[in-house]
């Protein structure tokens, strides 16, 4: 178990390194950078030339490279260069919002996926299953920006039942000590902005999760009706256990697993999507960080920001692994 | 079985749904209007959507339009513009005068005027923040930090020649002759300096505050960039401005309150805004990023306003009885410029043709929403030194062919012309469409045009500055400041390749009148002289001028009392919100 777990963190290293090398040369390749990202129609040569030097973008590529390389290695970043300040302090401000709407999305996509892929297997072949594919493909190609904007126009602009951006209404004040505004609203005993703050996920939620959902949806119908035709399924029955119990502790229990890996997955899924979801709500977590970085060419915030992300998504990928040991006595972690 | 397994499924169901209430519930009904929690005194709270978080609370150190939003409010500079022009009007100096020669202004500041920590404006406070910004030193010198004071004061104290800043500066001093007059004394005559004062980076600041609060602590990291350490310019922005800084968490909201001790708040209002308090008790100003979640949270009413609404909304927000269009009066200009060292387009004749060979017309009324008027020269009218004489060339393909055939050439004329891709400027929301527009017209008209584009940064601009741009290329400029040298001044007073003036002298004319308008201190006799500038300019043709546009604002119809300026600059002190 712990070798295991050992081993998957030294694979952050290969991972780590790869990473950095991609993101560095990426941003690079793109055009323009921080000097007209800064100056636009006023970046004259002289200024391009002095906002280059200062930040060191007149040295050779290797250099500039092994620099950046010595951050990873430390994990300080440096400072985004609109805003000024430590990348690793906006990353904290921000990562909370993230991930009261990544739960949020996957809570939704758990929730509605489980129940629908197992009706569907349940009902193999019968209307709801079918509807339940129509729903799922629907999920799976609707683009996010797209649902989103729908959802807002029909649930925000047209009905006014719930808010179109932020994390919590402008006029509302709460205390921010932990930045999970769910959790300060509570800390605070603010009722009004909890449900406030609530209200305000929803529609991200829904819009980030509906890939999750479908997804989720189709690997457990798909490993149900695998898991429905097992000796021991059909045993638990001919022994006469109630059906729930026979759902329960065998079927579903046993069809987990893949949907756990799954699980695991979405995790990275979630946190790309975030990108296109947070930019639409406006809401201001690591993905419209990062868009608002690559606009702005804010290199220190891309380098950073992309590496907190992936050694998340490898974290999060290892809890899973390790998950499948609970879920399954028989798995053993070497 | 199977009734049981789906009751299952339906517990689960419940329970999420339960959950989800729970969780959303709570009072059904719209969310988050002004209206409906308002501040409670008797101006309530605006909610204005900005394009993304100001940088930095401290004028001198930023150069963005939304760190400038908001520092408008906190601060007020020496110098205001009356609202909606480019018309210069007290601000903390109640009066100035220049000497004979111009290089000396004196400044007879407001009394009673009180910064919003309580202590108080004086002359004293006025050489502090001069003084402090002439001193600065290190990364405070590079073009990124102190990007308008290079632009009316050149350098600083000490030069430092890896900091990019010019060598020597216009400023020389800053002397408190008495409690409320400052005297300041520049190195050579600049009356551009004057409109320039107007700008946000010279907000005056509290020396208190800025020295409490660490304004000029701060390191570089090894990426270059500048780390403030202090929180002056994040927490602690303290001016003598009608609004005052409350709070601000980063990417969700910056909330302004209302500033009791204001100066002007029960005297007599002299000229313009600035000598009235605010009306509203707050003002958040909430990053939005994205356009079409800016245009639909103004529709549920999350926000009150917001800035540069794209043109393609204009439809959508005028058709809502509850929103309004604001016009900003237009600030800049489009252009079709000439590298006049290239043949033919060296060849004034040749200039002549392919400016009445520009359906400048058809371009503006296709491709600008009805939101431009035709450019007739190259700074917008509500400029003082706007001549109303100058040659114009109304599209005419038939004269176009007649002046190239009658200077010898044959037809059609070949020329090079660039556009840029990959951008969108508010005087050129649509480059490439404008070019072929202009292309088709040109080829009515006896040319040949050969089609060149590259993405607008790096590479377009570079080619700018190169001078390489072929014959004829797309290119603009919005002003910073209400002085014609910010427009005639940056493309003509010094030689530039994209003109190709450096090696072509037709120009050198305009150059002399350009360079005695910036010493000359009477207003009248410098109005002339820009006038002068402007016709010559349109003789000798160097580009020909093509839009100005009108950019809008979106409120709103509960909200009154906002008075656009040309300069992104305006004041919420007058602004008003009906509950």
């Amino acid at each position: 178990m712990l070798r295991f777990v050992v081993r998957r963190l030294l694979l952050l290293v290969p991972i780590l390194l790869g990473l950095s090398i991609l993101v560095f040369f990426w941003i690079r390749a793109l055009p323009g950078g921080p000097a007209s990202a800064l100056l636009g129609e006023r970046a004259t040569p002289q200024a391009v030339a002095a906002i280059r030097h200062q930040y060191g973008l007149d040295k050779p590529i290797p250099v500039q490279y092994w620099k950046y390389l010595k951050q990873v290695g430390t994990f300080k970043f440096g400072n985004s260069s609109t805003s000024r300040q430590a990348v690793s302090t906006e990353f904290k401000q921000r990562f909370p919002a993230t991930v009261e709407l990544s739960i949020a999305a996957g809570l939704f996509a758990l929730v509605f996926g489980i129940p629908l892929g197992f009706i569907a297997a349940k009902r193999y072949q019968g209307p709801i299953d079918h509807v339940s594919l129509v729903v799922s493909l629907v999920g799976i190609s609707t683009p996010i920006f797209f649902l989103a904007l729908i959802l807002k126009y029909i649930f925000a602009v047209k009905l006014g039942w719930l808010p179109s951006v932020g994390r919590i209404s402008p006029l509302i004040d709460i205390p921010h000590p932990t930045n999970f505004y769910l959790l300060d609203s509570l800390l605070d005993g603010n009722m009004s902005a909890f449900v406030d703050v609530g209200k305000h996920l929803v529609l991200p939620a829904i819009a980030l999760g509906s890939i999750p959902l479908a997804i989720i949806a189709r690997i457990t119908r798909a490993a149900v009706l695998d898991v429905q035709n097992e000796d021991y399924v059909r045993t638990a029955r001919a022994k006469g256990l109630p059906p729930i119990t026979v759902d329960y502790r065998h079927v579903l229990r046993n069809a987990m697993l893949p949907i756990s890996t799954i699980i695991g997955l979405q995790v990275g899924l979630l946190l790309s999507g975030a990108v296109l979801t947070e930019t639409v709500f406006a809401f201001p977590g690591i993905g419209s960080w990062l868009v608002d970085a690559i606009k702005a060419r804010n290199y220190p915030v891309i380098q950073g920001g992309v590496m907190f992300v992936a050694i998340i998504v490898v974290f999060v990928n290892l809890i899973v692994d390790l998950s499948y040991g609970l879920l399954n006595p028989k798995i053993r972690l070497s | 079985m199977r009734g049981t397994s789906l009751k299952f499924v339906l517990l689960l169901v419940a329970l999420f749904a339960l959950a989800a209430a729970g969780c959303g519930g709570g009072g059904g009904g719209a969310t988050g209007t002004s209206a409906s929690t308002g501040g409670g005194g008797q101006g309530g709270t605006l909610v204005f959507a900005s394009a993304a978080d100001p940088v930095a609370l401290d004028g001198i150190l930023v150069s963005d339009g939304e760190s400038s939003r908001v520092i408008e409010q906190i601060f007020e500079t020496l110098i205001d513009l009356k609202p909606g022009t480019t018309d210069l009007e007290p601000g903390l100096a109640e009066s100035w005068e220049a000497n004979a020669d111009g290089t000396q202004y004196t400044f007879h500041l407001r009394q009673g005027v009180k910064f919003q920590d309580g202590t108080d404006f004086n002359a004293d406070a006025v050489c502090f923040n001069f003084n402090r910004w002439y001193n600065f030193k290190g990364s405070f010198q590079n073009p990124s930090a102190t990007y308008y004071w290079q632009v009316i004061f050149g350098g600083f104290k000490t030069y430092d020649p890896n900091s990019g800043a010019p060598k020597g500066s216009l400023y020389k001093s800053c002397e408190a002759t008495d409690a409320n007059t400052a005297v300041i004394t520049l190195t050579k005559p600049s009356s551009s300096f004057l409109a320039g004062l107007t700008l946000t980076p010279f907000s005056i600041g509290s020396p208190t505050a800025l020295q409490k609060y660490d304004a000029d602590k701060g390191n570089v990291d090894a990426d270059g960039i500048f780390h403030p350490t202090g929180t002056y310019s994040t927490q602690h922005p303290t001016g003598t401005g009608p609004f005052q800084f409350d709070s601000w968490t980063r990417g969700d909201k910056l909330v302004l309150k209302r500033f009791d001790g204001y100066w002007g708040k029960n005297s007599d209002s002299p000229t313009g805004f600035n000598g009235k308090g605010a009306q509203l008790d707050q003002l958040i100003f909430k990053p939005i990023a994205d356009n079409a979640a800016r245009l639909q949270a103004l529709q549920t009413g999350e926000v009150n306003g917001y800035d540069l609404v794209e043109p393609q909304d204009i439809p959508t927000i005028q058709g809502d009885s509850s929103l309004q269009i604001l016009d900003r009066p237009p600030f800049n200009v489009a252009y079709v410029g000439f590298d006049m060292s290239k043949p033919p387009t060296d060849d004034p004749k040749v200039r002549q043709a392919i400016a009445y060979g520009l359906d400048r017309q058809g371009v503006v009324d296709s491709f600008y929403a009805g939101r431009a008027e035709v450019a007739k020269e190259f700074m917008p009218p509500t400029l003082f030194g706007y001549a109303d004489d100058v040659t114009t060339y109304t599209y005419d393909p038939n004269k176009a062919k007649q002046i190239l055939q009658q200077a010898g050439y044959t037809l059609p004329v070949k020329i090079d012309f660039w556009y840029p891709s990959d951008v969108s400027r508010p005087y050129m929301p649509d480059p490439k469409r404008n070019f072929e527009a202009f292309a088709a017209s040109l080829e009515k008209s006896g040319f040949k045009v050969v089609a060149h584009s590259a993405p607008w940064s790096p590479d377009y601009l570079g080619r700018s500055d190169a001078g390489n741009l072929g014959n004829a290329y797309l290119l603009g400029w919005t002003g910073d400041f209400g002085d014609p040298d910010d427009f005639i001044g940056v493309f003509f007073q010094t030689p530039q390749k994209q003109w190709g003036t450096t090696k072509n002298h037709e120009l050198d004319g305009v150059m002399k009148i350009l360079d005695q308008a910036e010493q000359e201190t009477d207003k009248a006799k410098r109005t002339q002289l820009y006038e002068e500038a402007n016709r010559q300019i349109m003789d000798v043709l160097p580009g020909v001028p093509y839009a100005h546009s009108k950019p809008a604002l979106a409120f709103t119809k509960n909200v009154s009392g906002y008075v656009p300026s040309p300069v992104d600059l305006q004041s919420f002190a007058t602004v008003s919100i009906k509950k």
